[in-house]
């Protein structure tokens, strides 16, 4: 018999945790430097300024459609609301300033009902969430169209627009600064600081076991709806910002659900719920959004950024699935 | 034990024909009082075109989902089979059948790939056949902008428009391979195998069933389907259309056709006979709407509305069974 | 031996099975002669359900022989054991609901004719196996999910028997049978008998094993106590033979009588689906022990009083006052806490910290009443208290051993400061040191003044821990024990060899 050091080896590299966001950041490094040898100039501040403020909408949807992935659920009417919030908001504001406001809080509560209503089917009725979403994107879709007799009306107001468009102009050392990017970094924080909260740590909890959950005394039906609500208004704060920078059309969210899924899957958040940090759901957007534009440098066609997309998710769960297994 | 529970087991109707029969009723008075006629000649035609197309692909549907896995990529199968046939056949009348197993081909490699992740990745059905969705769908939106390719005439004289009396020749080819499923599923060990699968995995295993086997060849079998779909589409259409696939929302019109037609999402209960009622049933409020000159917009609400309603009355039916 | 005893059909020797080190199995020698039933009898935890495993092939044994017929054979998994000709009826049944006997019978080998699956052969076959072992009554074609218990009994016996089984084992074959059919079961396998085929009976009951086998073979912590022939012994023998162990660990000191407060939790008449008459006292500083056999009702007793299922009929009273417990909020609002059977499915949130894993029920129900900051400190003095060890805080608790896992539950519920604690199984699967660390918490917590229910399978924690135990046996209260009840007591009660004065 050999005698074992018990002595644990003082040179232990620093464990990479499931979930955590070193993964997605290395992956953010590697694009930025690929980005500075290929576009030197985007990383300028104030190119890269507009980029992030660009980024703003996707990343707030990845947000948005965390919280639902971490209770152990799926959202795929975000696109189709963006659209619908960016129409409906055309044809109330109708190019009039005066109305700005009370249309943006029409839109919030717009959100908030369309997640609110999807969380109710899902968790009281008991309709999985995918065909819940997807139902009521036709439903979205459809009313919309409806609505506007099937080409958008109306016009949204320069104030309205001012949140998508516009900066904050010479700052020192950052140059200009979008508001969109303002938006984007108090609704992050907020973000941070509601997962550090007793509701956000209870959420990932009810993800990870809900049986436990329930008999721990957390209302699961309760805790899940709410992460389908603040899906909805991520979904009305990026219409709003979106609807700003690119104005009106029937493509304005098109497609989004994918990229906010892509994006959260990316950031190391387990599809299926339990696992995963907002931060990084909202770095894999970033860098969802870097990886577009890099194609775009390298001169790839954007219409594959769907390939993109599938193969990440692909990639990322078959990772999981393996390591999990290996376990 | 009382006399009933020793009935042998015949399968009742499935509550969606009951339904399916209320609906025509129902909307050939509607149609009646509105001044229409639901039943001519022009109507049910393109009833049994709209279901033959969505029939299809709900059958296929329906075996992955009687494994227990699911098929979100159908759409995108059903768009690039349309290209794939008609960009072969080119026109020409010459190369109908290599054109036919290309797509077919093509489609069989999309289901391996989807039974490949399910399985032996163990990627949860609905995540692994997204995935593949939206691999095909930037090959589609990288390749094309509009349709391409043209339909060979004799497909498009034959499959697309040729009819029996009010039957199109499309509407049979749902009843042959819909006849074909249900053989498959009642008289082949792949059949009995499958339900088993759906059923309780477990069990089935200890059965000595081959559960991965055979829910990839489900997989294989459900895009065969919609290849097939995409055939009879691009016959329809004269071409190959990059976008069909997911502007008939075929993806999620094929699930609730399962659904309505009573096979529980869950898997290991139900059959292609109540799909093809599910399918027979949405064609049919389509249809009626059509007469009634519903907007177009309006429709798709009322689809939204009754796939999540449909589904959410199985969901209750089959919670009171559990408890 | 000299019986004139057929040549057995399977012999066992010297049988051993380890699990992480734990022995399980040690040295069991077993046969069974064609037509004979073969009982095996012995309390929770003895090691009959390794046994049964390891001949039917879902266990490799760690040492020893399986022999079939006179060969040595190793099985490679069930699948192995079925071929050759070894069939096992589990408690839950392994059937398709929503499909006909007959396709439950052949599923997986379905009689096939030019490469299609001939449906009349197999009903055939179905009626004819159906018809071999006397049940005319049953179709080929009744879809097993509208067939009772016992006639899904009689389906998964005709399963085995289509793959030509010759020894089939059946684990508890009464537990989910009502009193009338447990008489067609003893048709059954005294039919099966007749046709040469073995039993191995396993069962608690000792009224049935004494009906049907020949002869009965005691377990006990894994080893074979005896075997003996049905005939020559008595009830009473048996009892003796399953239980009998000194109590060798050491168990903190009961509640003295001064110690008991005022009733803090009374059941009158209360009963649910799978509770009934269910009369229950509970006073403050008290443990009171829960004994019986699984499915007895023991944790549906536990989850109706935390309003997971709750009763249906009949008055609780808390302190006094009439309280509805429906779900688990209101019973945790009453006071009362739940440390469930099932440690991994619903005690724990397994990737989440050891802190949120102690925080969760705080947090749910809770949240408004203390500060964020003041609780947390709280559950870490509580987590330090109950010495969860070898992981900091921040710890994913799936990586803690199951005892510190356990511990941290525990915390989970002290933090909500519980007057009433209902345990169930609470040192299952947990090493022995975190064993008694948590003896020593139950009893602190019930000298501090809360009510303490234990459920438990283990005998000699049951009689350590508790101050008076309540046997349950088929839903109902099967009779009451004090603290100073044998083993033998506790076994009589739970498997029906005395019956309670008010039956």
């Amino acid at each position: 018999m050999q005698t074992v050091q018990p002595r644990s080896l003082p040179l232990r590299l620093p464990r990479v945790r499931p979930g955590g966001v070193l993964p997605i950041l290395a992956i953010l490094a590697v694009l930025l430097v690929l980005v500075a040898i290929r576009q030197p100039d985007f990383l300028a501040p104030s190119s890269l300024m507009s980029f992030l403020g660009r980024s703003a909408p996707i990343i707030l949807l990845a947000a948005g459609q965390y919280f639902v992935i971490v209770s152990g659920e799926f959202d795929l009417s975000v696109g189709s609301l963006v659209t619908a919030q960016v129409v409906v908001a055309a044809r109330l504001i109708d190019g009039d300033p005066a109305r700005t406001w009370p249309v943006v809080l029409l839109l919030l509560a717009f959100g908030a009902v369309v997640g609110l209503v999807n969380g109710l089917i899902t968790t009281r009725l008991r309709v999985p969430s995918f065909i819940t979403t997807l139902g009521m994107f036709l439903i979205l879709v459809g009313a919309v169209y409806l609505w506007s007799d099937g080409a958008p009306k109306g016009q949204l107001s320069e104030e309205f627009r001012r949140f998508g468009r516009r900066a904050v102009e010479d700052v020192p050392l950052l140059g200009r600064v979008p508001y969109a990017l303002m938006v984007l970094v108090v609704l992050a924080v907020a973000a941070v600081l509601l997962m550090r909260s007793d509701f956000g740590r209870t959420l990932v909890a009810v993800g990870d076991n809900p049986r436990t959950a329930e008999l721990s005394g957390v209302r699961v039906w309760r805790t899940r709806t709410i992460a389908f609500i603040l899906s909805g208004l991520a979904a009305a704060v990026a219409a709003i910002l979106l609807g700003g920078y690119s104005g009106v059309s029937f493509q304005a969210g098109a497609g989004l659900e994918f990229g906010a899924i892509t994006a959260v899957v990316l950031g190391g958040v387990a599809l299926g719920g339990g696992r995963g940090a907002v931060v990084g759901a909202m770095l894999g957007a970033l860098t969802l959004e870097l990886l577009f534009a890099l194609m775009n440098f390298y001169g790839v066609s954007g219409a594959l950024r769907s390939t993109v997309q599938g193969a990440i998710i692909l990639l990322a769960v078959a990772v999981s699935a393996t390591r999990s297994s290996s376990r | 034990m009382s006399a009933l529970s020793l009935l042998p087991a015949r399968r009742p109707v499935p509550g969606v024909f009951v339904a399916l029969t209320l609906t025509l009723v129902i909307g050939w008075l509607v149609v009646l009082v509105d001044g229409g006629q639901l039943f001519n000649q022009s109507t049910t035609v393109s009833l049994l075109h709209v279901a033959a197309g969505l029939g299809l692909v709900a059958v296929g549907q329906t075996l992955v989902i009687l494994g227990g896995s699911l098929d979100l990529s159908v759409a995108y199968v059903i768009s690039l089979s349309t290209l794939v046939a008609a960009e072969t056949m080119n026109g020409s009348d010459g190369a109908l059948m290599p054109a036919i197993g290309l797509a077919l081909a093509v489609s069989a490699a999309v289901g391996l790939l989807n039974g490949l992740l399910v399985t032996k990745f163990r990627v949860n059905a609905f995540i692994a056949t997204l995935g593949v969705g939206l691999l095909l769908k930037g090959y589609l939106d990288s390749g094309y902008d509009g349709p391409a390719g043209t339909t060979s005439p004799t497909l498009v004289q034959t499959l697309g428009y040729q009819r029996i009396g009010p039957v199109p020749l499309s509407f049979l080819l749902l009843v042959a391979v819909t006849g074909a499923a249900w053989f498959a599923l009642s008289r082949t060990r792949f059949g009995h195998h499958l339900v088993a699968v759906g059923g309780d995995p477990e069990v089935a295993r200890l059965s000595g069933v081959r559960n991965d086997r055979v829910l990839v060849t489900a997989h294989v079998l459900c895009s065969l389907c919609a290849g097939l779909a995409g055939i009879y589409l691009a016959s329809r259409l004269g071409s190959g259309a990059p976008r069909v696939g997911t502007e008939g929302l075929y993806d999620l019109e094929s699930i609730a056709a399962v659904v309505i037609g009573g096979t529980a999402l869950a898997g290991g209960r139900g059959g292609v006979i109540g799909t093809v009622g599910g399918v027979l049933l949405l064609a049919s409020i389509d249809a009626i709407f059509n007469q009634l000159e519903v907007d177009a917009f309006f429709k798709q609400v009322i689809r939204g509305v009754i796939i999540i309603a449909a589904v959410a009355v199985y969901a209750r039916r089959a919670m009171r069974k559990a408890a | 031996m000299s019986d004139p005893r057929p040549a057995p059909l399977l012999t066992l020797r010297g049988i051993g099975k380890s699990f992480l080190g734990v022995r399980v199995l040690d040295g069991v020698d077993l046969d069974v002669a064609p037509g004979e039933v073969h009982a095996v009898v012995g309390e929770n935890g003895a090691g009959k359900s390794t046994l049964m495993k390891i001949v039917s092939g879902g266990y490799a044994p760690d040492g020893g022989t399986v022999e079939l017929a006179g060969e040595p054979r190793v099985f490679r998994g069930p699948r192995d054991a079925q071929r050759a000709g070894i069939g096992i009826i589990h408690q839950e049944f392994n059937l398709l609901p929503g499909r006909t006997v007959a396709e439950n019978v052949y599923l997986g080998h379905e009689p096939v004719r030019r490469g299609f699956v001939d449906r009349r052969e197999m009903l055939d076959r179905t009626a004819r196996l159906l018809a071999s072992i006397g049940e005319t009554a049953l179709p080929a074609d009744a879809r097993v999910g509208r067939l009772g218990v016992a006639q899904q009994q009689v389906v998964e016996i005709a399963k085995a028997l289509a793959l030509d089984a010759r020894l089939l084992i059946m684990d508890e074959p009464t537990a989910a049978l009502a009193d009338h059919e447990v008489e067609l079961l003893y048709g059954l396998v005294r039919r099966l008998q007749e046709r040469g085929i073995g039993l191995l009976y396993v069962s608690h009951r000792l009224t049935e094993v004494f009906d049907l086998s020949s002869r009965i073979t005691v377990l006990k912590d894994g080893r074979r106590v005896t075997t003996v022939d049905t005939a020559t012994t008595t009830a009473d023998e048996l009892v003796r033979h399953m239980v009998g162990r000194e109590l060798s660990s050491y168990y903190p000191e009961r509640a003295a009588p001064e110690d008991l407060g005022p009733v803090r939790l009374t059941v009158r008449d209360a009963g649910n689906r799978k509770l009934r008459d269910v009369d229950l006292q509970l006073r403050a500083g008290e443990v009171l022990g829960i004994g019986g056999l699984q499915g007895s009702g023991r944790s549906a007793l536990a989850r109706a009083l935390f309003g997971v299922s709750p009763f249906t009929t009949g008055d609780v009273t808390l302190d006094g006052r009439p309280v509805r417990l429906r779900s688990p909020r209101t019973a945790m609002r009453a006071g009362i806490a739940y440390v469930t059977e099932d440690r991994k499915g619903e005690g724990i949130v397994p990737r989440q910290s050891v802190l949120d894993n102690a925080l969760l029920a705080s947090r749910a129900v809770f949240a408004a009443r203390s500060g964020r900051a003041a609780r947390t400190v709280r559950v870490r003095e509580l987590l330090a208290a109950v010495e969860v060890r070898g992981a900091g805080d921040d710890q994913e608790i799936r990586f803690l051993s199951g005892g510190n896992q356990q511990k941290v539950v525990l915390a989970r519920w002290l933090a909500l400061n519980p007057r009433i604690l209902l345990f169930d199984e609470p040192t299952r699967g947990i090493d022995v040191g975190a064993k008694s660390a948590i003896h020593d918490l139950v009893r602190r917590l019930a000298r501090d003044g809360a009510a303490v229910l234990m459920i438990s399978s283990d005998l000699p924690e049951l009689l350590g821990m508790s101050d008076r135990i309540v046997v349950m046996r088929d839903g109902r209260i099967a009779g009451e024990l004090p603290a100073s009840a044998s083993e033998e007591d506790v076994v009589a009660l739970a498997v029906g060899t005395v019956r309670e004065a008010a039956a």
